[in-house]
């Protein structure tokens, strides 16, 4: 080691400077606005026409919601209160509040059984969405429908008990025969099923006051509700049918493979509109008089088969990206058809298809607003119908049809959100 | 059984549904309810209030004729119907009666086979128009966007007056009367076309209504009346009856206030007396009780009274009666004697 430099040189700074904030131009909310908004002359112009637009819609919406009417019986009296300002008349919701929400027939006494069944669905989905919560929620999951059921439409319990007992019977006989070959399981489950539903009339018709609820009739139902109903109806009913048509149409069987290609074929080349007038219109022909076939189901029906087709072929989609090297090593392995499908395919395949999968079900769930079309009263039917032709509220439109978009927007944009959350969940793979 | 249980409890009211095709009187009273086909809404004539009970013109029809048969003005399940599916819920036997301002035509009495049993409402199709275009008659509408509702009579009496006059149109369909509204306040059509009585609400649900004419021409008839389906001539009876019972009394000078005392025993006025059934046996006739008139009036008072109370000056509406008076008015309404 020289002792060149042992001596202390006057030049050399021997303590640290303190550290200095970077300069306004290159940190902070200034150079944020800078590189952001005007970073150059051609984005400095389009900032500024952005800000005079947004002050626009801004300065023109803001009197309309701060003026706001929210006491009044009728859109005259919003008017005489207004006096000319500009200002909604919020009114409208108000008053038909409930109307919006359970239709103008539902009894509004019953108001609260709806409104659990709504708040149960949040714990009954809560399983299936999240698998970390504890599994033997999902006991609720699978009482929920038949709770819900008879909550929304009264009657005795007894009637969807029956139906579950029905259906737990064949799936005991449906286990019971499956290992001796899967076709007589299926139809040894369905006949039992049938069996205990077909005698099950002999107990619920003489206790028809059992632990009854006021029966309400599915054409009372309406508002928000009906979406409701339909919507999840529609998406958990369609799903598994969906997977089912889609394992079909590339079944080896031919004849189960071309029922399942012209079901899809034929419901995806008919506007949904076309079956819900089939449902509500034709149908009525075909049935002999006196044959009351409910409404609501056959708009179940049609519109469960109308997004079962399209979520088919997303599936469907999910499978072909599949290697074939999956199918073959779970052979290899040893796995039957349905042990293969249940734990190496499908699960691959449902997570390639998960956004489409979620894409069908906003747009269904968003498409129940059609059965206005057939004088059902949903949100929309209630909003077009009884209540734009009342005396009173003739002419209100702004504020009605906000409140619809307020009331589908959070759900269509909560099911997208949880997507991605569960796209990110599954990431497992290579990318 | 099977259904019983699958379907039973969705289905409580609609076991009502579709009934058959003769007997329609025997079914409504076996039924203990009438199944009225009304519109999903038009103000004035049928909307469900906030309560959600059915108000207005038309649905006053439908609670007469249930009063009339089965003694109680709320038994009706009001089955709502649009432009495009009322024909087929009437044939097809859902509802028993339809009164939802439909034009009595030739095609739908014959061809449609339905059964026009009268008319409560004359109305025309007349034309509204901003001030601001300086339209004064409805000739000089020559390129004019027209709002117009689909599936009903106006459209092609539109077509037809267009075409005798030689002008040109641009049509704007649209399917309800209040989506009409923000399109023509929007000025996505320079004119909107219905039935004046439609034009009348409309415009009397306006900010401005003064800033809107309506045309004086009237280019169609537009007769709108309850219907029943052909081939049943009893029901046909006592539907028509029934409108007719409520037009008398107003001619007859019965009204809901003073009918309790008119109908304790017979008075001065024969043609009364065999109304309100205090004397002669009109309503065995019909298959229905003595009192069923009463009962018919009573429901929501005579004709005047239920266009006074639904449409008339006092209404946000605010109809005249016009050709909707009785025949000693001026009017067109004119019943066959009760006798």
């Amino acid at each position: 080691m020289s002792d060149t430099n042992t001596t202390p040189v006057a030049f050399v700074r021997d303590a640290m400077l303190p550290e200095q904030a970077a300069p306004i131009t290159a940190a902070g909310p200034l150079a944020w606005i800078k590189k952001n908004l005007f970073d150059g002359w051609f984005n400095s112009i389009l900032t500024i026409v952005a800000i005079y637009f947004i002050y626009l819609i801004v300065s023109g919406a803001f009197p309309w919601f701060y003026n706001g009417v929210w006491t009044t019986d009728s859109l005259a009296e919003c008017r005489e209160i207004l006096q000319g300002k500009t200002g909604g008349c919020f009114s409208v919701l108000t008053e038909r509040w409930p109307q919006l929400l359970f239709g103008f027939k539902y009894p509004s006494e019953e108001y609260w059984r709806p409104t659990i069944a709504f708040f149960a669905l949040f714990v009954a989905v809560a399983p299936v969405l999240f698998n970390k919560l504890p599994r033997k929620l999902l006991i609720v999951t699978a009482i929920f429908p038949f709770a819900a059921f008879w909550l929304i439409w009264g009657g005795s319990i007894l009637v969807p008990i029956m139906v579950a007992v029905g259906l737990i019977v064949g799936y005991v006989v449906f286990t019971r025969l499956v290992y001796q070959s899967s076709a007589m399981g299926m139809i040894g489950g369905l006949v039992a099923t049938v069996a205990v539903w077909m005698l099950s009339g002999y107990i619920t018709d003489p206790l028809s006051g059992f632990l009854a609820l006021e029966p309400v009739p599915s054409r009372d139902m309406g508002g928000f509700m009906l979406n409701f109903i339909l919507g999840v109806t529609c998406v958990s009913l369609s799903l598994p049918l969906g997977i089912l048509l889609a394992l079909g149409r590339q079944s080896d069987m031919l004849i189960i493979k071309w029922i399942c290609v012209v079901f899809i074929e034929f419901i995806r080349g008919v506007p949904l509109i076309t079956l819900l007038f089939v449902a509500n219109v034709v149908l009525g022909y075909f049935l002999p008089p006196g044959t009351n076939f409910d409404l609501i189901l056959r708009v179940i029906i049609m519109i469960t088969m109308f997004s079962a087709a399209y979520i088919a072929e997303v599936v469907r989609g999910g499978l072909a990206a599949l290697p074939k090297g999956q199918a073959e090593a779970a052979g290899s392995l040893g796995l039957d058809y349905a042990q293969s499908m249940r734990l190496i395919i499908l699960p691959q395949a449902l997570k390639i298809s998960i956004p489409g999968i979620v894409n069908v079900a906003v747009g269904l769930f968003k498409d129940t607003v059609l059965v206005s079309v057939i004088s059902m009263f949903d949100l929309v039917g209630m909003i077009r119908g009884p209540i734009l032709a009342s005396t009173e509220w003739n002419g209100v439109y702004w504020e009605l049809w906000l409140a619809a978009v307020l009331f589908f927007f959070p759900i269509c944009y909560g099911i997208s959100q949880y997507s991605q959350w569960l796209e990110r969940q599954l990431a497992t793979g290579h990318r | 059984m099977k259904k019983s249980v699958f379907f039973g409890a969705m289905t409580v009211a609609a076991l009502a549904a579709g009934a058959a095709a003769a007997g329609t009187l025997d079914d409504v009273k076996a039924r203990g309810k009438l199944n009225c086909g009304v519109t999903t809404g038009l103000v004035g004539f049928a909307a469900p209030d906030a309560n959600g009970e059915w108000q207005g013109f038309d649905v006053g029809v439908c609670r007469a004729v249930a009063a009339a048969v089965l003694g109680d003005p709320s038994a009706v399940e009001f089955v709502p119907t649009t432009g495009k599916t009322r024909f087929t819920a009437l044939a097809s036997g859902e509802i028993d009666m339809l009164a939802r301002n439909t034009t009595w035509t030739f095609s739908r009495d014959v061809d449609l086979k339905f059964e026009f049993v009268g008319v409560n409402y004359y109305d025309g199709q007349g034309f509204m128009v901003p001030k601001a275009l300086g339209v004064s008659s409805a000739k000089e509408l020559d390129g004019a966007t027209v709002c117009i509702q689909t599936g009903t009579t106006t459209e092609l009496n539109l077509a037809d007056y267009f075409r005798t006059n030689n002008i040109s149109y641009e049509p704007v369909p649209i399917e309800t009367n209040a989506e009409a509204q923000p399109l023509y306040l929007e000025g996505a059509c320079d004119v909107y076309t219905t039935d004046a009585s439609g034009l009348a609400a409309t415009r009397a649900a306006f900010e401005n209504p003064g800033d809107h004419v309506v045309l004086p021409e009237i280019i169609s008839k537009e007769p709108l009346g309850p219907l029943v389906r052909h081939g049943d001539s009893e029901w046909g009876d006592v539907v028509r009856w029934s409108l007719n019972a409520l037009i008398a009394a107003e001619e007859l000078g019965v009204t809901s206030a003073n009918i309790g005392e008119m109908s304790m025993a017979a008075g001065d006025n024969p043609e009364i007396n065999r109304l309100l059934g205090t004397e002669g046996t009109l309503g065995e006739m019909l298959g229905l009780s003595a009192d069923w008139a009463k009962n018919a009036i009573m429901a929501g008072g005579n004709y005047g009274e239920i266009f006074e109370k639904n449409i008339g000056e006092n209404t946000p509406i605010g109809l005249g009666r016009g050709l909707n008076a009785q025949w000693t008015d001026g009017g067109l309404l004119y019943v066959p004697p009760f006798r």
